[in-house]
């Protein structure tokens, strides 16, 4: 059943997959995970403060990212991005901003929403001594975030939030609508021009499942380590 | 009735939580096994009816061999009823369907046949009122009660009790001890793991005295309170009797 | 914003001729649906096999779960329809590929089937979750009344199980849902992709995508609220679920 494919197809296309699209997709995934992080972390905090204004529109914003297929986001972003930028700069026409560029924001996001998510179950977990006895210790509610529950909850959640960059790095994939040139886009775009779908979208599988294989391989044997420490 | 001879059982070569268990259960006879916790008492009594594998040694329930993989293991277990520590009715059902459930599927009983004998030990361990509730609507105590009446409604031919009264808070003990009671005074084959040496010295035949996995001593009820003969047993009474 | 907004759009007809653009995003919608329930029930039998499996005592069938849940989680869903749609024909024997190939509603079959075998793995997942959350006296309840192994996930695991993964199980749902939305990349014409033509077509990218977002934020609604109910309607009296 694998007589008439041409393997050799795939060693040709090696520095084009990754030189171009592996480096696109690691770089998406790893600036849109930080990013996400850092504007989930702050929703989070928003649902938590007990101001009940920002807590709803913090919610209100992660209801309604979960509630969208990343496809149609991804769609929205490309079309809306140009117009914001062209409303921030005061430009009189859309500006164009790179598939790069608006990939990323779209992923940030988008994920920001689940990272927010799983940040706030962190920050919940942390028993409510350690609040009272940062405050009875005479830290400021912006101090006992940022020394005693922040980094708490960032640790505890560590396996959570990897596992969540791994979904992130699979999703990356879905640039593929915008005809983006990343991993699966450099692997379809060989596939299309030499005739070889089979051999380039076994390899892109392979590819993509020993990458996430082995890192959540790794997220267990995290896990496993702060199972112990506890 | 319950012949248990040479039985070990290990985790690993370093870890042997039974060693070299040898005695006997004979009908109608009441026997407490007691001791310190980790002595294995809770794993032995888990072995008569084989919910704990072990490696060598051999177990009879009236004349049939527990660890012999030919037994019908389902057979063999409904008709021995078992209470656990944590009474382990299942919370989805209602009470009365706790009583019938095995009943139905592992005796093939009718339901309404099921029913009626599920609502006469219902009456008999005093919660007719409760059948149509559900487990955790009741307080421990209940709760346990209607463990030990899903376990009669099997018709069992003897009864084992894995610490039934330690999970429960102190008023919720004697509810359950005079169920045991009534039942150790019918007749009933029970073996008992239990702190509870009152009931022991109420109803028990015969004590049993485990610790590290070994059975220390082995003797009639009124030999063990009267002279233990090991250290290990009249240490561990005069810590428990103390209060 | 310099962008010509035109909310008619929806009431004018679409190139296609089967009406006007809304009916052209209703029929994506219809699909959306149809497509996401078949794989639904997809994921819910092969997932719930698969979680059982990783939660019995057999090494094989643990191994098995394991390898399967792997498989199916560790590679992009996008990269799996395409080897459903572009790579599965092309291995088979001839005869069979071409038979595929020549499937009329090929995208609607494989993106039912990918997306099925995708959330089959979180079903598994959750289902595993699920069942090892059960305090462990229950399954040791089930069997010493006799229950075989089939019978104690039958009728005292899976019930209890599947109420306590009923709000994750919601959330994957709505995942089953909304991923329907990557079949784009086959073909498939559902809601987003529709208003993907509709922008196309008639250059009004906003109208059609609020469409979308709108009909989407509106299926979400609908099942969460239904979801509400199944699981206030097989709540359990008195049972705390850890919510």
């Amino acid at each position: 059943m694998f007589g008439n494919l041409d393997f050799d197809v795939i060693r040709r296309a090696l520095p084009y997959l990754f030189y171009e699209g592996m480096t696109f997709t690691l770089t998406l995934t790893f600036l849109a995970a930080l990013g996400g992080l850092i504007f989930g972390t702050a929703l989070a905090l928003m649902r938590l403060s007990g101001l009940k204004i920002l807590g709803r529109i913090a919610g209100i914003y992660v209801d309604f990212m979960r509630s969208l297929p990343l496809v149609l986001v991804i769609f929205w972003f490309y079309f809306l991005v140009p117009y914001i930028g062209q409303w921030v700069t005061g430009a009189s026409r859309p500006i164009s901003v790179g598939a790069f560029a608006s990939s990323l924001i779209t992923f940030i996001m988008f994920e920001a929403a689940y990272f927010s998510e799983i940040m706030r179950a962190g920050i919940q977990s942390i028993s409510r001594g350690q609040p009272a006895a940062a405050s009875a210790l005479g830290l400021t509610y912006a101090q006992t975030m940022r020394y005693v529950v922040l980094p708490q909850a960032f640790r505890n959640m560590l396996p959570v939030l990897i596992t969540q960059t791994i979904v992130l790095f699979q999703d990356t994939s879905l640039v593929y609508v915008l005809s983006i040139t990343d991993f699966l886009g450099a692997a379809s775009k060989v596939a299309q021009r030499d005739g070889r779908l089979v051999e380039m979208y076994l390899f892109a599988a392979v590819v993509y499942f020993t990458i996430s294989c082995i890192a959540s391989y790794g997220v267990r044997r995290l896990q496993a380590r702060i199972a112990i420490i506890r | 009735m319950i012949e248990i001879s040479h039985v070990n059982k290990w985790y690993s070569p370093t870890f042997q939580v039974l060693t070299d268990c040898t005695t006997n259960v004979t009908k109608g006879e009441v026997v407490v096994v007691c001791g310190p916790s980790g002595s294995g008492k809770s794993t032995l009594i888990k072995c008569v009816n084989a919910l704990e594998p072990f490696q060598s040694g051999d177990i009879l329930v009236d004349g049939t061999k527990v660890n012999d993989p030919k037994t019908n293991l389902p057979k063999l277990r409904s008709r021995v009823g078992m209470v656990f520590q944590h009474f382990e009715l299942f919370p989805h059902l209602k009470i009365i369907d706790n009583l019938c459930l095995a009943q139905e599927k592992v005796l093939g009983r009718g339901h309404d046949k099921a029913q009626a004998k599920g609502m006469q030990l219902l009456e008999r361990v005093g919660l007719k009122e409760q059948a149509q509730k559900f487990p955790a609507q009741l307080s421990g105590g209940q709760q346990q009660r209607v463990a030990i009446a899903r376990a009669l409604a099997m018709d069992p031919i003897v009864m084992l009790f894995d610490e039934p009264t330690s999970a429960l808070d102190p008023e919720m003990v004697s509810e359950v001890l005079d169920v045991m009671v009534d039942l150790a005074r019918e007749g009933m084959t029970m073996m008992v793991v239990t702190h509870e040496m009152g009931f022991a010295r109420k109803v028990a035949n015969r004590v049993i005295f485990m610790d590290r996995g070994e059975i220390v001593e082995d003797a009639a009820k009124d030999d063990f309170f009267g002279k233990p003969r090991s250290d290990r047993a009249q240490k561990f009474l005069s810590k428990i009797l103390s209060h | 914003m310099n962008y010509n907004w035109n909310w008619g759009i929806f009431f004018q007809p679409n190139p296609m001729g089967t009406g006007t653009y809304l009916d052209m995003l209703l029929s994506g919608l219809a699909l959306t649906l149809k497509t996401a329930a078949l794989a639904w029930v997809i994921a819910l039998i092969t997932g719930s096999l698969v979680g059982v499996m990783r939660t019995l005592p057999s090494k094989g069938a643990n191994w098995f779960g394991f390898a399967y849940v792997e498989f199916f989680r560790n590679m992009p869903l996008l990269v799996q329809l395409f080897l459903w749609f572009f790579v599965l024909p092309e291995l088979l024997p001839k005869g069979a590929g071409t038979w595929l190939k020549q499937l009329p509603n090929a995208p609607f079959w494989t993106a039912a089937i990918g997306v099925g075998f995708f959330m089959s793995a979180r079903v598994a997942v959750q289902l595993q979750a699920g069942i090892s959350s059960l305090p462990r006296g229950q399954k040791m309840a089930a069997t010493a009344l006799g229950l075989t192994t089939a019978q104690g996930y039958r009728y005292v695991l899976l019930p209890m199980a599947f109420r306590i993964i009923l709000p994750p199980l919601t959330s994957e749902f709505l995942n089953t849902i909304k991923n329907t939305a990557v079949a784009i990349t086959i073909g498939l014409l559902e809601l987003t992709g529709q208003a993907r033509s509709m922008q196309e077509f008639s250059f009004q990218v906003f109208e059609a995508f609020t469409a979308a977002t709108i009909l989407y934020l509106l299926v979400n609604a609908v099942v969460v609220t239904a979801m509400r109910f199944l699981e206030r309607w097989v709540a359990i009296p008195g049972y705390i679920t850890g919510k």
